[in-house]
């Protein structure tokens, strides 16, 4: 299985029957194809819908029914539109239960930097800060380590996201949780062993005696 | 049932085509006016709201015809910078934009072109927090408490406020001389309604602009749009611009 596949597979085993989740570019978004519909998930896209469906039938596409990232989509059974005033107090509100966020860094003390590096790539932070301070379950979706760098790292050296701390990071080496200002090490995904995960690691982990196998 | 019409001193319409004229039944509906005198009424500079995600909801018209007048010096306010040649693309391929604040500007490379040569201010705003200072903007409110943005660089500079032992940014109300808003239906009093994910910043920044300048892909009978749907009340547009 690919990296990316198997992030996606296990962070959908999160989500909970009815849960309103709003899945982030990139990784996240694929998570919407492990989850089983009679989970009955309402994503919501932040552009104004709740309840997004896949890419449309070839000719069905409507310009006006658009993702986050302007590309065509559907909508399901129950969807509703609003503006984007109403988006966005869903999310700073409380009202959506989990969101799912690529990363560039993820320190000890949980916090995310994801949405710019300094002289290099400054898009601008869309919907990410209030997804972070407002949502109330935020998972991290991303690789462990890119060029051979950490992406777990001791302290954030990019510009933060958001004070406020994640609840819990899947990458293809491992699933991670935040207690007492450090990491805690829960899963490992098949075929990696602690020792490996730790090795690749840049902050410091508490590894708990057990420690499972990543169910996807 | 009368429209009052908010023409402002720069307004180059005549008395005979302001944008409210009178039915031989006597009701009073909305003149629509052309995509060219619309745009002849936006100074050099002015500072404009434009609707849109991504392009989505965006008056292209009304953009078509700023790039062909070549208003310069604009102040955009929009949720994002699309891609070049789409929605307000356009206005950076033309470089006639000064400032422009925006939640997102990652997929248009002319804007970080724009922007790395000193060409063009941007001021990067979270999503929420642009829309919200926004409607604040349209609401008669001086601004917004929001926790989006403590304890990073959007903080800097920015009031903080405690309530109830939790930290929140003073976020002060944006509103600006002209609002460029796309509907999906408008009847012929003004009143609009919107379609799909083309509503988003749309029906917020109908509020907090001076003078509020509509597109919409159908014009339609009043009546057509029950008031329960009714998204923009028609008190609010100042000028629809005319279809076919």
């Amino acid at each position: 299985m690919d990296p990316q596949t198997l992030i996606a597979r296990r962070v959908a085993r999160e989500l909970r029957p009815g849960n309103l989740v709003n899945l982030g570019i990139g990784i996240p978004t694929l998570v919407a194809n492990y989850v089983p519909p009679e989970l009955k998930i309402f994503f919501q896209s932040e552009n104004g819908l709740i309840g997004t469906g896949p890419i449309p039938e070839q000719g069905m596409a409507h310009p006006l029914l658009t993702d986050a990232g302007g590309r065509p989509i559907s909508a399901l059974p129950g969807a509703s539109t609003f503006d984007s005033a109403m988006s966005f107090a869903l999310i700073r509100g409380g009202h959506v239960d989990v969101t799912v966020l690529g990363g560039l860094q993820v320190d000890a003390e949980g916090r995310l930097a994801n949405w710019m590096i300094p002289g290099k790539m400054v898009p601008g932070m869309g919907g990410a800060m209030d997804l972070v301070s407002g949502a109330r379950r935020v998972i991290v979706a991303m690789q462990h380590a890119a060029k051979g760098k950490s992406k777990i790292v001791r302290r954030c050296g990019l510009p933060l996201t958001s004070a406020r701390p994640v609840d819990l990071v899947v990458t293809d080496m491992a699933v991670m949780g935040f207690e007492n200002g450090r990491i805690k090490l829960l899963e490992t995904a098949p075929g990696v062993s602690v020792a490996e995960v730790m090795a690749v690691t840049e902050a410091e982990l508490s590894i708990p005696d057990h420690v499972p196998q990543m169910k996807i | 049932m009368q429209i009052k019409v908010r023409g402002l001193p720069h307004c180059k319409l005549s008395k005979t085509q302001t944008a409210v004229a009178r039915t031989p039944a006597g009701v009073f509906i909305m003149k629509s006016v052309s995509v060219e005198e619309a745009v002849a009424m936006i100074p050099n500079g002015a500072s404009v709201m434009v609707g849109g995600f991504m392009g989505v909801g965006t008056p292209e018209r009304l953009i078509d015809e700023l790039v062909r007048q070549r208003k310069s010096e604009l102040t955009i306010i929009a949720n994002d910078a699309v891609v070049p040649g789409r929605g307000i693309g356009k206005l950076f391929d033309a470089s006639l934009v000064a400032t422009i604040t925006a939640s997102h500007i990652g997929l248009n490379p002319k804007v970080q072109e724009q922007m790395m040569a000193g060409k063009v201010a941007v001021n990067l705003v979270p999503q929420g927090t642009l829309v919200e200072r926004i409607r604040a903007g349209g609401c008669g409110l001086g601004g917004v408490l929001t926790a989006t943005g403590t304890g990073t660089i959007v903080e800097e500079g920015k009031q903080q406020i405690e309530i109830d032992g939790k930290r929140f940014l003073l976020e002060t109300a944006l509103r600006s001389q002209f609002a460029l808003v796309h509907a999906f239906l408008a009847d012929y009093l003004g009143n609009l309604s919107y379609a799909l994910t083309a509503r988003n910043f749309n029906p917020v920044m109908a509020m907090a602009a001076d003078t509020v300048i509509v597109t919409a892909e159908n014009i339609v009978p009043v009546g057509v749009i029950a008031p329960d749907h009714v998204m923009t009340p028609a008190p609010l547009v100042d000028y629809l611009i005319a279809n076919g």
